[in-house]
């Protein structure tokens, strides 16, 4: 259990987190602009994202079905009826000067997130399976952005306004208070994230911004019951930095409490560079956003059909492909998940599977070789040259004697660089395994001649030298020696 | 002889369809008109002559190469356009200094189906400013003037749509009622107005002031006119989601059906008694009383009837429009069009700025009570409760229509007041609408019509209501009764 030593105590922390994950719908919200990524400044933009007066929004179906989606993944409670509601405030990045969100009656409710965390300290042995509960899931548009510096004449005395964001669908998601560290916090969001890219409801970018996590912490001393004043902790875009503001928040507010002082219920800021949080705004000026139903829209109603339909077209999640994984392939617990820990893999490794039944070979190979070529960057398995069939096909030359295992490696690492088929890199680099006896019989030769001390003491009974003979021609051989045939040969040479 | 501006567009249509009349002529007869009345009339804000005419020319060349028997009904008639209708390339200020400059990139959806109908925009029509007011002496661009007595108002927030027609400055126009604002206007000036059924017409392209209450309509000379105008307005608009998808019947072939004997015969009108309230103008309710005869003797069976929330229309009513207005009206910010406070000190500062010099005091008042009626602590007294009267609201009105056709009442308690009688006692101007408003908040459709006049000149409008989507029965009680009467025939004389 992770806990934390003051003065008058041990302290627990609370934790909640509130994740906004961008959807990956192809046009905005409540109007037909596009949300493609990295445009120039308001290029994607209309009437009705620029709030322009008279424009009335009209909601993107995909969303709802998004929604529903994640609703189901998360085991909660899809609403047949759910709302939008309008909250208003003013900022130059929110052009209708209010958020269409949901409020009263967001699309998903009670749902849960069940994940493995890492026990602390004891990094090998102990993952211990816990379940979070999540609040709810809801709609709601994405702002714009302000530049302080133009883009182009890099001006600095005005601040610019970009809406090409505004407008992009979000999936607000809000997990009950029920994390108590920060591994547990990093294990939830890592399984929130692999779900939703899962069900290709968001890509998870978190650098871009297209996942965004906000964490509500409080502590309060071990065994009591109520919870203490929590702040809201902003600009956390990586798990390493959830983990250290988590820690660092949680620390600050036991020293606030030892010395006397009560915790400010407020908007807090991650400072990456100082690893500090810092107080944006307390609660005293805080918003009232005045939340109330959209008049413009009409409550989003869900029919059972579309629903049933919605659930045949779910994609297996994580934990089922992790538990077939085990059943069907007999790979281990370690392995398969591995394997499923993102979804390009998953169907990559299957894919290598099709010609090639053998399983533990592929895992094997994907876990030891694959993840170290694609540096665990999700976005190569689809860009890079290398193809499953290049896989089976490379294996499959193994296993008939054609290349030796280690041979495999080489050509799969080239093929990875260059695109040619195994056949074309084993003959560009001379990779062939060689089999053929009298070929094998007169570099075997050549070693017994330039070994004559160790073919006598080998002689005298110390078998042991058989490995120094075989490996001097493997050496000699760069490795392309059909090991079994070697050691046969080597042993019948040496004892005649 | 009759001037070409005074006719209505079903009279012009015969012309266009025999030849006796060109669009440019009757375009220009409009524009004759406009200068020998607008400057005393003072119903629009932006005038445009010069595309107007250049729209009339390219109808009569269009008019000349198809035949002139296969033409739409509105083609080539100028119809004045309300300036919270998005108009591209036209200014557009809703009434406002926040949009004293703002000239749209877009046609808003019923302005299009206008033009693709045929009609000419001969310019944009003076209104309250926000479509907020009942006499249109909110407007940053003056008050315009009652053509049947100059020194009385035109009526609101529609005041210039009104005013244009009645003083034959164009033959209809389009309107937005959000609590009367279309019928209201028509009563005072001897004018049809309708407000459809919420979700009849698409809202895409006007301004909002209070989005669940608001719909756009026309005002008309005459009842068929009304139809010829609803008819090419109404339609389901994939871009306003509020717009409901039903078909809309042939208005005009309704109106034509109608038996010429005893056309209301097997009609039962309701009268409901809560609209006939003490401190109301005696000769508005004996012209009210006057039309349930005529009604009665085209064969109508009328009865009393109770709407027994009538009371809390008004209250409910100010608190959800100003509710959704404070949301609605908090884009004009001054960050990427309208009026913008130069050499802010701040971003606040722009804010406040921008916003108290583009605002006028009533809009100011009233998104200072939304902005209250919507607080944390204050939105379940007011706002909720108001949501719950609504709906009681609206049951009053089913529970009449299951026994009955449609229903009738006066428009305003008072013919025409003169210019800043009311304009310093809100309350009392609110109170004006007191027999529209509720229509507004039932999502039902009502029409305004001519049905009397004062001693001293000035109209009397009565209302008709019908149920949801029935705009066909009101239009046709409605023109029963006018090819009874002679009032719509009336003109103002200027």
């Amino acid at each position: 259990m992770y806990t934390l030593e003051g003065k008058k105590g041990t302290y627990e922390v609370v934790i909640g987190l509130e994740v906004h994950a961008q959807m990956l719908t192809q046009s905005k919200l409540f109007c037909s602009c596009s949300t493609t990524f990295g445009k120039s400044p308001n290029q994607n933009t209309c009437p009705v994202c620029l709030a322009l007066p008279g424009v009335l929004p009209v909601l993107n179906k995909k969303v709802a079905e998004f929604a529903v989606k994640a609703g189901f993944a998360t085991q909660s409670t899809i609403a047949r009826k759910s709302v939008f509601a309008r909250k208003n405030y003013f900022y130059p990045d929110l052009p209708k000067g209010y958020q269409i969100s949901q409020y009263e009656l967001p699309i998903c409710q009670h749902g849960k997130l069940t994940v493995d965390v890492e026990e602390e300290g004891s990094q090998n042995s102990g993952k211990e399976t816990k379940t979070f509960g999540i609040t709810r899931i809801h709609i709601e548009e994405d702002a714009g952005k302000l530049l302080h510096e133009h883009p182009e004449h890099r001006s600095s005395d005005s601040t610019w306004v970009d809406l090409n964001r505004a407008g992009v669908p979000l999936l607000e998601i809000v997990s009950e208070p029920e994390m108590r560290s920060p591994q547990d916090a990093v294990a939830y969001l890592k399984k929130l994230r692999q779900t939703l890219i899962y069900l290709g409801v968001c890509d998870g970018n978190m650098e871009e911004g297209s996942l965004r996590c906000d964490a509500n912490v409080s502590v309060r001393l071990v065994g009591s019951k109520d919870f203490g004043t929590r702040t809201e902790t902003k600009n956390l875009n990586s798990f390493k930095h959830i983990e250290k503001a988590i820690h660092y928040e949680a620390t600050r507010q036991i020293e606030v409490l030892e010395e006397g002082g009560r915790i400010v219920q407020e908007t807090r800021l991650w400072d990456p560079d100082q690893e500090k949080t810092y107080s944006m705004r307390s609660k005293e000026d805080a918003h009232d956003y005045r939340y109330f139903p959209d008049p413009d829209l009409l409550p989003l109603l869900i029919e059972e059909s579309w629903i049933e339909e919605i659930k045949k077209s779910l994609p297996e999640l994580p934990d089922t492909k992790k538990a077939r994984f085990i059943s069907d392939y007999q790979l281990t617990p370690y392995d398969a998940d591995i394997l499923t820990s993102l979804k390009k893999l998953a169907d990559f490794f299957e894919a290598c599977l099709k010609d090639y039944k053998q399983p533990k070979k592929v895992a094997a190979w994907i876990i030891n070789e694959y993840m170290r070529l694609i540096k665990a960057d999700e976005t190569m398995i689809e860009s890079t040259l290398l193809k499953p069939h290049h896989v089976s096909e490379t294996l499959k030359l193994v296993d008939d004697g054609t290349i030796s295992g280690s041979a495999s490696k080489t050509v799969l690492a080239k093929i990875f660089e260059t695109g040619l088929s195994p056949k074309e890199i084993i003959e560009k680099e001379g990779l062939a395994q060689v089999s053929d006896d009298r070929a094998l019989e007169a570099e075997i030769d050549k070693i017994i001649a330039n070994s004559p001390k160790e073919v006598e003491r080998f002689k005298a009974g110390n078998d042991k030298l058989l490995g120094f003979f075989v490996g001097q021609v493997m050496k000699a051989m760069q490795g392309r020696a059909n090991p079994g045939k070697l050691n046969e040969l080597v042993k019948k040479k040496l004892s005649a | 002889m009759t001037e070409l501006y005074d006719l209505t567009i079903h009279e012009l249509q015969d012309l266009l369809k025999t030849k006796k009349a060109s669009s440019q002529e009757i375009t220009t007869s409009v524009f004759q008109r406009i200068k020998s009345v607008e400057p005393r009339v003072q119903a629009y804000i932006t005038l445009t002559e010069e595309s107007a005419l250049a729209q009339a020319k390219l109808a009569d060349e269009k008019i000349s190469s198809v035949g002139a028997q296969f033409i739409a009904p509105l083609f080539g008639i100028p119809i004045g356009i309300k300036d919270n209708f998005l108009t591209e390339g036209i200014k557009t200020t809703a009434g406002s200094n926040i949009l004293n400059n703002y000239i749209p990139p877009y046609n808003g959806t019923t302005v299009q189906k206008l033009l693709d109908a045929g009609a000419i925009i001969p310019g944009k029509l003076n209104m309250d400013e926000f479509a907020m007011g009942s006499s249109n002496e909110t407007s940053f661009f003056g008050t315009p003037k009652n053509p049947w007595d100059l020194e009385r108002i035109a009526g609101g927030s529609s005041g210039g749509s009104a005013a244009a027609v009645a003083a034959g400055e164009c033959f209809a126009s389009t309107g937005t009622d959000t609590g009367g604002s279309i019928r209201l206007p028509a009563a005072l000036t001897n004018l049809v107005g309708i407000k459809p059924t919420y979700g009849r017409v698409s809202r895409y392209g006007v301004i909002a002031f209070a989005s669940s209450l608001d719909q756009v309509g026309p005002l008309t000379k005459d009842v068929m006119d009304g139809a010829i105008m609803l008819q090419a307005l109404a339609g389901h608009d994939p871009k306003d989601s509020t717009s409901i998808n039903t078909p809309v019947p042939n208005y005009v072939e309704g109106l034509k059906k109608l038996p010429k004997d005893l056309p209301l015969k097997g009609w039962k009108i309701a009268i409901p008694k809560e609209y006939f309230v003490e401190g109301m103008d005696a000769e508005v309710s004996k012209a009210t009383q006057e039309a349930i005869e005529t009604l009665k003797r085209l064969g109508a069976e009328c009865r009393e009837v109770s709407l027994p929330h009538t009371q809390y229309g008004v209250p409910t009513y100010y608190i959800l429009a100003t509710a959704e207005a404070s949301s609605n009206l908090a884009r004009y910010d001054g960050i990427r069009y309208g009026h913008r406070k130069s050499d802010p000190a701040s971003l606040v500062d722009l804010y406040k700025k921008s916003r108290s010099e583009g605002f006028g005091s009533e809009v100011k008042r009233r998104i200072m009570l939304g902005t209250y009626v919507l607080s944390a602590g204050y939105y379940d007294a007011y706002y909720i409760r108001a949501q719950k009267v609504r709906t009681l609201i609206r049951q009053d009105f089913e529970k009449v229509f299951e026994e009955n056709d449609v229903i009738l009442t006066p428009v305003s308690p008072t013919p025409a007041w003169k210019i800043g009688e009311k304009a310093a006692d809100p309350l009392k101007m609110y109170l004006s609408d007191i027999f529209t408003i509720n229509i507004n908040l039932a999502g039902l459709p009502a029409l305004s019509l001519p049905c009397g006049m004062t001693q001293s000149g000035l109209p009397i409008g009565m209302q008709i209501v019908s149920k949801h989507f029935q705009e066909e029965k009101m239009l046709q009680a409605a023109y029963a009764y006018e090819q009874a009467t002679s009032w719509s025939q009336m003109r103002a004389r200027l």
